[in-house]
């Protein structure tokens, strides 16, 4: 069905992202909000979940330079980001941050630290493939992403 | 003074809380995709003060003072004429982690004051905790959603928000909703 080149590349990177795990279901639950009256929701969504990641991320790095840690601050900051993270569907950045509480909890600063180092890369690396992503498709215009049921 | 309101008696108006902005845009989304008006807020002061109830009618220990206040207060389409849409409010729902008033505080303010106490308190959490959800429904919720919300679960408050808008609730009938909506985790 996918006749354009562009669509199918979309709808390529669009499956990777689940088959490869850095999305999970949330994420279509954001495409099935789509509609001609707010055709870049999902990328409006996604672009709050930077603005507040960069955010978190800042004040995590922080928290986690002070001595000694403040794991009841870190478990905070940390519940806000798992939480977003799981409004948009980002799951491998949802499993660090899970992770990352219960080092917490159980106050293990290295487990935290060394978490938090892998949290930041999956972020990363999630964020470029999205704005990728997105980036291909306000190329194709102002269409439905390739996948959208209907 | 005008209102931009519709005052099409099948609309409901459902006053969102949260504190977090990305998911106040969802829940905003999802409410609307489901026909209903909606009013987020960022706080349960905030949304006390939407309902026209004062702070201090309420019952004390609170602390809001440690509201962001860089956060956008409310966002609604809507003209702020709060003791018109204070009346018109049919359902509330609000997430239970918030800095200051949490959900569940909102929920023993609104089911205190005489004015709100029939209106349908929903809440959300991210987290799946049985205590804390059967002290929510004990005490007054209508229902308690395990976040991300979905759209399924937002269909499912419809039949709440035909009864709040009933002026005749008979308190008899209120049902409480053990019933947990577990997203895929």
């Amino acid at each position: 069905m996918e006749r354009n080149p562009m669509r199918r590349q979309l709808a390529s990177m669009r499956k990777s992202l689940f088959d490869q795990g850095y999305l999970d279901e949330q994420f279509m639950e954001l495409e099935q909000l789509l509609d001609d009256a707010n055709p870049n929701f999902v990328e409006e969504v996604v672009t709050l979940y930077y603005r507040d990641s960069a955010r978190l991320i800042l004040n995590l790095d922080r928290a986690l330079e002070r001595r000694p840690l403040d794991f009841s601050k870190l478990d905070g900051l940390m519940h806000q980001f798992k939480g977003s993270s799981s409004s948009i569907g980002a799951k491998k950045v949802k499993a660090e941050s899970t992770l990352f509480r219960e080092y917490c909890k159980s106050g293990n600063a290295e487990g935290c630290m060394r978490t938090f180092q892998q949290l930041k890369k999956e972020y990363a690396t999630l964020r470029k493939k999205l704005e990728t992503y997105f980036q291909l498709a306000r190329q194709i215009g102002p269409m439905e992403s390739a996948n959208r049921p209907k | 003074m005008g209102m931009a309101i519709d005052r099409d008696d099948t609309q409901f108006h459902v006053l969102a809380v949260d504190d977090s902005l990305i998911d106040r845009k969802l829940i905003e989304r999802l409410l609307k995709t489901s026909s209903f008006q909606v009013t987020a807020v960022d706080s349960g002061s905030k949304a006390l003060e939407f309902l026209g109830l004062n702070n201090n009618d309420a019952d004390d220990d609170e602390e809001d003072e440690q509201r962001d206040s860089n956060t956008e207060s409310v966002s609604s389409d809507e003209d702020q004429d709060h003791q018109d849409l204070g009346l018109g409010v049919n359902l509330i729902i609000t997430d239970y982690c918030m800095p200051g008033m949490t959900g569940y505080d909102l929920l023993k303010k609104i089911k205190k004051s005489s004015s709100f106490k029939d209106i349908p308190v929903v809440i959300m959490s991210s987290e799946n905790i049985p205590s804390r959800i059967s002290r929510c429904l004990e005490d007054g919720a209508e229902e308690f959603l395990l976040k991300p919300v979905q759209l399924s679960d937002v269909n499912k408050l419809r039949p709440h928000l035909v009864k709040g808008r009933s002026k005749d609730i008979d308190s008899s009938h209120k049902t409480t909703s053990t019933r947990l909506i577990t997203s895929g985790n």
